[in-house]
């Protein structure tokens, strides 16, 4: 595969850009075509399914085109050396897409595995259960021994097949000296199983084939849950815009320019950003002028003036000029490795927290043994009899076998995580959700998680002939400022393209007639040094002379205030961690009515955070720059929104596709609400053992009562799980147009 | 007694059929977008254009 096949054409930099990215992220496939993996966010019903399926199978070179709804994302194959503009035409009927990495063709390795296992557990403990029914409804002795034998057959094979995913991880337990649930699993059902077997040979009436392999069967049943769970919020938060460079041009030293992947470049190359690209690495201006948007970098709102000599870091956003720069590091040693060391660092400590159902298999395993080997005492000091003592122990460890335990947990946080999902919300694993119910104070980082991270016009008292003016001006540059000056009117006075300049770092200058007009820095813009309030950052003027001047805020991030009215009314305690400077912090404080600590270091913020956690209280951190990213990662738990930097958005326990702000609370209500059903399930599962296990150390438990008494505790608990879903069923009637609100939105923008 | 020689091998093998079954849609990639497929048959074109 060659990245310089369109080297030689002359097209347009920014087309020739995201083609050669393009080619980058897509796989060869046999017969010259390549495959092209798409993460379409926005898609949300078939209306959209067969709309990017049709527009981009009318695309010249596109062979096939197929979209995944359930991972909204998009698979086109396509002919060629040149990439059909399949982002631009997906931009065109309303969908942000994005390129995703093109992935093997075998999906994931672990969760076919699990899969198979659970197929061949159910296959067998359907047919075993159809054997010992005949059995429990009296089968004479031949039939029952040979029914016995076949029972044996198929549970030999099954757990050597389906067992080991549990006796792998009971065993790596076990070899570093620490007890996990799968080691009472693997011992419940070996003992079972050899139990069993010695009594087939000897001809005994009771053989427990049954109990042994449907406990496996439940028990991968819930081990899969969980994985699909987390499986599928990886694949989603994978999918989403990559924000760091994919690659870049770099000049040689005879002048030409070859596209390269990021990991090739190194300290010392030259390389070219083109406006709207971001910076790759860690570098030097060389040349050029141009204005950066820093917002992932410190969290400032305002972009900054660039110029030769200027130092810049990777990811920050070139927003008006070329520039030329000089690399000072590779990509990993950039900024963006810095912040990886300090997450390391921070993470130590929620590796800590265990999740609850391994608290809970903590207390549980030694009881169950415990008792299982009491029993064992007790009845060979009461009847003398070895294999009666040996039988009615196993009896207490399969019906206390943790069936319903190893159900009751993960199958909460999948239906969880299914209506957080049907929300817009991923959830990286259960012990996020776990960790989510217990924080009791809200840090919100502000550039980009409360606000949008967008500028908008602030004054309104401007005359709209002037406004028209500007706003005709500022259609022509890419400035932040400039398009929120455009999409302030509908009233926009058209300048035709050849009459307009953009003045990188500076401004925009239009000539119309006879007449200069300028847009940008007052210092620039203005002839003579006139006065101009502070707070104004953009002028218009003709020919040096001030006609209008500009202020602009960032805008509040939808249903922010709604959402921090629902977070205190939910109990929890606000505050906004801020890199920005005072100003801009102060005025997002005041609109929300929130304390606020401002100019924050990534440091500041880990540190803010332990002091939380030194007075003993769990803290959610809301972030999504890079330097939030050491802060999510020492919080308790964490949240970033869809948009946030690679980094920040891998950190976050939940991540969240929508532009809403409602989504923190709806979170942390659904969690809440998960971990009271998973507390429910704990205590359905410790009054059933507390039920069973004086049965079954009697002596009462045959074959039959074991199987009756484990599948209504599984089925209870499945059942208590599926209460979640039915809670406030109006409420996801109400996401689909909210989504299609998000895409209007998105297309508008 | 005779009977169990024909009705367990074919229980048995009806059983594996029906694993067979399923490991086979599971390879061919059918449960890959179950949220699509319940979409899909809502489509009047089945065959996307090629």
């Amino acid at each position: 595969m060659s990245c310089c096949a369109a080297e030689q054409k002359s097209i347009a930099a920014p087309v020739r850009h995201a083609g050669d990215e393009m080619l980058l992220a897509s796989r060869a496939l046999p017969g010259g075509l390549h495959q092209t993996s798409l993460s379409v966010p926005a898609i949300h019903c078939g209306g959209c399914v067969q709309r990017i399926e049709r527009t981009l199978a009318a695309l010249p070179n596109v062979e096939t085109a197929r979209v995944n709804l359930s991972t909204k994302r998009a698979s086109v194959t396509w002919k060629g050396s040149e990439p059909p503009p399949l982002l631009a035409s997906l931009k065109g009927i309303g969908f942000d897409a994005h390129l995703h990495d093109a992935e093997p063709e075998a999906g994931d390795p672990g969760l076919s595995e699990m899969i198979r296992a659970l197929a061949v557990a159910g296959f067998a403990a359907s047919n075993i259960m159809l054997l010992s029914v005949s059995v429990w409804s009296g089968a004479s002795a031949e039939t029952r021994d040979l029914f016995h034998w076949l029972s044996a057959a198929i549970a030999l094979p099954t757990l050597a097949y389906s067992g080991r995913i549990f006796f792998r991880s009971a065993w790596r337990a076990l070899r570093h000296g620490r007890t996990n649930m799968d080691v009472p699993i693997t011992i419940g059902v070996l003992l079972a199983f050899g139990l069993s077997l010695y009594e087939t040979v000897n001809r005994g009436p009771h053989a427990y084939f049954d109990a042994s392999v449907s406990l496996l069967f439940f028990l991968l049943i819930g081990r899969t849950l969980d994985y699909v769970m987390r499986d599928r919020a990886r694949v989603a938060v994978k999918g989403l815009a990559r924000l760091a460079a994919r690659g870049a041009y770099a000049i040689s030293a005879d002048g030409t320019e070859r596209y390269l992947p990021i990991q090739e470049i190194a300290p010392g190359m030259l390389l070219r950003v083109s406006p709207g690209d971001r910076i790759p690495v860690d570098g030097v201006i060389a040349a050029g002028k141009s204005d950066l948007d820093c917002s992932l970098i410190s969290g400032e709102s305002a972009p900054r003036a660039a110029a030769a000599g200027d130092t810049l870091r990777a990811g920050m956003l070139n927003l008006t000029g070329p520039l030329t720069m000089s690399a000072t590091a590779a990509a990993k040693d950039s900024f963006l490795a810095d912040m990886l060391r300090m997450m390391e660092a921070a993470e130590s400590g929620r590796s800590r927290y265990r999740r609850i159902s391994d608290r809970a298999s903590r207390l549980y395993a030694p009881v169950v043994h415990l008792a299982a080997f009491l029993t064992f005492l007790g009845w060979m000091a009461a009847s003398g009899d070895m294999h009666r003592a040996i039988t009615i122990a196993v009896a207490v460890l399969i019906i206390t076998c943790p069936c319903a335990l190893g159900l009751a947990v993960p199958m909460v946080q999948v239906v969880a995580a299914r209506r957080l999902f049907e929300r817009g919300i991923m959830v990286k694993d259960g012990g996020g959700l776990e960790r989510l119910a217990e924080i009791d104070s809200v840090l919100f980082d502000k550039t980009g998680t409360l606000t949008t991270g967008h500028p908008q016009l602030a004054n309104n008292d401007i005359d709209p002939e002037t406004l028209a003016l500007a706003a005709g001006i500022a259609a022509h540059s890419r400035h932040p400022y400039s398009r929120a000056l455009a999409a302030s009117t509908s009233r926009k006075q058209s300048i035709a393209p050849d009459a307009v300049a953009e003045h990188a770092g500076n401004g925009v200058e239009a000539k119309i007639g006879n007449d200069l007009f300028r847009l940008g820095r007052p210092a620039w813009a203005l002839a003579a040094k006139t006065a101009t309030p502070e707070s104004t950052s953009v002028v218009l003027s003709k020919n040096g002379v001030l006609l209008a001047s500009f202020e602009f805020t960032d805008r509040l991030r939808r249903d922010a205030i709604e959402a921090i009215a629902q977070l205190k009314k939910q109990g929890l305690s606000v505050e906004i961690l801020s890199g920005d400077r005072n100003r801009p912090a102060q005025q997002i404080a005041d609109a929300l009515g929130l304390p606020y600590l401002a100019e924050l270091t990534p440091a500041g913020k880990t540190a803010r955070i332990a002091a939380l956690q030194a007075e003993g209280k769990k803290a959610l951190m809301v972030g999504d720059g890079l330097n939030d990213a050491p802060a999510l990662a020492a919080a308790h738990t964490s949240m970033a929104p869809a948009t946030a930097a690679d980094v920040g958005r891998n950190a976050a326990d939940l991540v969240f596709l929508h532009e809403s702000l409602l989504a923190v609370p709806e979170a942390i209500a659904i969690a809440r609400n998960a971990n009271s059903l998973v507390r429910q399930n704990l205590l359905l599962s410790v009054a059933y053992n507390a039920i069973a296990m004086p049965v079954a150390i009697a002596g009462f438990v045959t074959p039959l009562v074991a199987a009756i008494a484990m599948s209504v505790s599984s089925l209870i608990v499945i059942v208590n799980a599926l209460r979640l879903r039915g809670r406030k069923k109006s409420e996801s009637k109400q996401m689909p147009a909210r989504a299609a609100r998000t895409v209007e939105a998105g297309s508008a923008g | 007694m005779i009977d169990f020689f024909f009705l367990i091998p074919i229980a048995i093998a009806l059983g594996i059929a029906g694993l067979g079954a399923f490991m086979w849609s599971l390879r061919s990639g059918q449960y890959e977008d179950l949220d699509g497929a319940s979409e899909r048959i809502l489509f009047d074109e089945d065959k996307p254009k090629s």
